[in-house]
């Protein structure tokens, strides 16, 4: 039986890979792509505490898993969003580099 | 009929046609002027109705007729509007309603309507005259119509309202409305050609002198609503009040109430009388229109004071038991009367001025009616009030007939003369004749022609009054001035009518239109007839043939009957014939025949005295030093120079200094220095606070990530810390 500080763990580790990726990298992607990361670790989170919390106390409910099927429907929505307007300033720009966006700086 | 509806609606016409006039059809002068004579017709005709039924046997003699209603709500009870109809208000009534009619009707011929507009007239000044082309090619000059003649018909109409409400009012207080109206209208229509510099100081004088009065009377009716709590006429002068106002000491010299509010209404009436000394408006009120001169000598203005004397009299001789013990009222009208009477005829004899001459002899002849009303003849003043009335309206409304012939004669003569001056006349009988004949009518009903005229009945009913009554003194200085008055009535005559023409004017003066001979013969009518209403039954001969229908009228007004009824002296009688008949043919004898360029005799044979009169006694100069030059030396030096200029204008210069050092203090101290200067401080520290805030927005996503993820840490840090 895993312990629930490995999953703990792992989406710390999850989560930080993913803000370390959407700080560091120039390309609009690939900070999409940690953004998504992220949400995922909270996923992780979210279901473990579910399950850890229904063991616990012997108790059947699935919030847990609809919490995290609306943070994935999220996700994706949020996705197809970013993709789009990625997209369109790839289109405007030739350019997909985040620090490039910059047109409203005062 | 329904007498006390009429009563209440004799006023009230002139009124309409003021405010109509006034409102809506000063544009048109015929309407204007039909406005005005159709009201005054009301109102008289009004006035004759009642007046028939007043003295018939349903008359006042039953019962007077009095009705009220409520004005003004005071504490207890109500000041209250109200007519009257007593044997004097009928009397009054009778020849108000005559000469304001008359004089109505004058007016349209004496302001020359149907002439046309003159070429240089303009609104404040008398009509000079428009030229024009006859067939042949010349220029004749004829009379003009006055430029405001509908604004006259106005005023007057207000005039004669103001003297109807005086009155038929049966209380003191509407009586005192129609005072006041009435001054203001004397003030209005003296000063009606206001362009004239001499006119609007006339009407200035007229206003206050007659105000100084004004105020004592006032003082008197406060005192009177003050110690009765009425002003109505039953209330004031009913027996329980007068005994109570007769037994109170007043405040004032130790004179019973009586005494002192009756010398305050006697101030009044000397105002409004024109009594010594507050005589000296009157003469100069003739720089109005002539009839206005006639309004104010006749009809209204005069009269109606000598109507509140009359009307005072249970007051004013609340006490007498008849005989010499007068009251301390009566003793000042007796004297300031018969002085007034004496007085003001001595001045008559030395003015130049025909209108001047007619002012001066109705000071005097008011003189004698308060006079009459001082010795308790009490009926005789009534008698004379109506008399003189009718043959003063008529005897200037003969002299403004004559200016105007007299200007008519200028207008064809192109001379530049005096038109009002006696010594540019003469010989005017023969080219005026209906003015002649009914200004001989007049003329001799004011000296007292005897047994024809009116004058002389009402005269010789205040001498024998005075004689019987043992007022010895009265009585001669009444017989000196009634010979002085009939002295200079036949020198206007004969300077103005007898004799050859004395300019080319009076050769080529002319007869005046009906519209002013018509009045003038309707009031030569009475001027001979009304004395014939008030013969007495002792008079020899004639007397108790036609019965003394006026003294059964008004005798009974008075409760304590006259004293004189039980004597038939006929001391009194010959002395008035002596005194008309002798002043009459001295005068005749000294002026038939005074020619061109003549001085007149009175200068050479009086000398010294002459000048003293012809500038009436000095008594406008010594007013002028007394008060006027006094009250503009305080008005310029002390009002002025030294309160004005240094008290109240120094005070208001000191709080605006004040205030500007204020102002100036807060300016510097506070308000550009924390206001502004903080506003500024704020608003550059935001810039500032921007201006090195702004290289936080790098315009980079990922360092706002970076920032709020520092923020979030540290925030979550403080959290921590601060709630564990």
């Amino acid at each position: 039986m895993v312990s629930l500080s490995w999953y703990l763990i792992l989406a710390a580790a999850l989560f930080l890979i993913g803000v370390y990726g959407v700080i560091v990298r120039r390309n609009s992607i690939a900070i999409l792509m940690g953004v998504e990361l992220m949400l995922n670790a909270v996923n992780i989170n979210i279901l473990a505490f579910w399950h850890y919390h229904t063991q616990l106390n012997g108790v059947v409910n699935v919030s847990g898993m609809v919490f995290a099927a609306i943070v994935i429907i999220a996700a994706a929505a949020e996705a197809a969003v970013g993709l789009a307007l990625i997209i369109s300033v790839f289109r405007r720009k030739n350019s997909i580099v985040a620090a490039e966006m910059n047109v409203l700086k005062g | 009929m329904n007498y006390e509806v009429l009563t209440w609606l004799i006023p009230l016409p002139p009124l309409a046609a003021f405010f109509l006039i006034v409102l809506i059809t000063n544009k048109s002068n015929k309407i204007s002027h039909s406005l005005a004579i159709f009201s005054a017709g009301l109102s008289w005709l009004a006035g004759m109705i009642v007046f028939i039924w007043a003295i018939g046997p349903q008359g006042v003699h039953q019962q007077i007729l009095s009705s009220s209603i409520n004005w003004l709500p005071t504490a207890q009870s109500f000041l209250k509007i109200g007519v009257q109809i007593d044997a004097l208000t009928a009397v009054s009534l009778f020849f108000v309603a005559w000469t304001v009619l008359m004089i109505f009707i004058y007016s349209v011929g004496y302001h020359n309507f149907g002439s046309p507009k003159g070429e240089h007239d303009q609104p404040g000044l008398p009509p000079h005259g428009s030229t024009e082309l006859d067939p042949d090619g010349k220029t004749i000059i004829q009379m003009s119509i006055e430029p405001m003649y509908a604004r006259f018909f106005a005023f007057i109409s207000l005039f004669a309202f103001a003297m109807y409400v005086l009155v038929l009012s049966n209380n003191l207080l509407t009586l005192y409305i129609g005072w006041e109206i009435m001054g203001l209208c004397s003030y209005l229509l003296i000063g009606f050609w206001y362009a004239k510099p001499s006119a609007r100081a006339a009407a200035m004088k007229a206003f206050l002198t007659t105000r100084v009065g004004d105020v004592f009377m006032l003082l008197g009716l406060a005192s009177l609503y003050t110690l009765t709590g009425s002003l109505q006429y039953e209330v004031i002068f009913s027996h329980e009040v007068l005994s109570q106002l007769v037994n109170s000491l007043s405040p004032v010299l130790g004179l019973s109430w009586a005494s002192l509010i009756g010398l305050l209404i006697f101030i009044g009436v000397v105002g409004k009388s024109s009594q010594f000394p507050l005589h000296v408006w009157l003469p100069d009120a003739m720089e109005g229109p002539t009839p206005v001169s006639a309004m104010i000598h006749a009809a209204t203005m005069v009269s109606a004071g000598v109507y509140l004397g009359l009307r005072f009299f249970p007051i004013i001789s609340a006490g007498w038991e008849g005989g010499l013990a007068l009251t301390p009222v009566m003793f000042v009208m007796a004297l300031i009367g018969s002085f007034t009477a004496l007085f003001a005829a001595t001045i008559a004899i030395a003015q130049n001025d025909i209108k001047r001459v007619l002012a001066y002899s109705t000071i005097s002849q008011l003189g004698y009616m308060i006079a009459a009303i001082g010795i308790g003849a009490y009926s005789a003043a009534v008698f004379h009030l109506i008399t003189h009335a009718f043959f003063k309206a008529l005897l200037f409304l003969g002299s403004g007939s004559v200016i105007h012939g007299m200007e008519h004669g200028v207008h064809h003569s192109g001379e530049h003369i005096d038109t009002q001056d006696m010594f540019n006349m003469g010989g005017l009988r023969k080219t005026m004749p209906r003015t002649f004949i009914t200004f001989l009518a007049g003329g001799l009903a004011l000296s007292g022609f005897p047994l024809i005229t009116a004058g002389f009945w009402s005269k010789d009913e205040i001498l024998s009054g005075a004689f019987n009554g043992g007022f010895n003194l009265v009585f001669i200085i009444l017989a000196v001035s009634a010979l002085l008055t009939a002295f200079y009535t036949m020198r206007q005559l004969s300077l103005v009518f007898l004799g050859k023409p004395r300019s080319e004017a009076a050769k080529h003066a002319h007869e005046t239109p009906w519209t002013m001979t018509l009045p003038l013969g309707v009031l030569a009518l009475f001027a001979i007839a009304a004395g014939w209403a008030g013969i007495p039954e002792s008079f020899p001969l004639i007397g108790g043939k036609i019965p003394n229908w006026f003294g059964e009228f008004i005798g009974p007004m008075i409760h304590n009957s006259e004293h004189g009824a039980e004597h038939h002296s006929l001391v009194p009688l010959f002395t008035s014939l002596v005194v008309s008949l002798g002043g009459l043919s001295l005068g005749y004898l000294v002026y038939r025949s005074i020619n061109k360029d003549e001085r007149d005799p009175m200068e050479w044979s009086l000398g010294g005295v002459y000048k003293v009169l012809a500038h009436k006694y000095y008594i406008d100069e010594f007013y002028d030093w007394a008060f006027i030059r006094p009250s503009r030396w305080i008005a310029d030096k002390v009002v002025y120079f030294w309160l004005d200029l240094r008290i109240i204008d120094g005070s208001l210069h000191a709080i605006s200094n004040f205030s500007l050092w204020l102002g100036t203090l807060l300016r510097k101290k506070f308000d550009s220095a924390v206001i502004n200067r903080g506003g500024d401080a704020l608003a550059s520290s935001a810039r500032k606070a921007g201006s090195e805030m702004r290289v936080m927005q790098s315009g980079r996503v990922q360092d706002y990530m970076i920032l709020a993820l520092a923020l979030i840490l540290v925030g979550g840090l403080l959290v921590v810390l601060i709630l564990l």
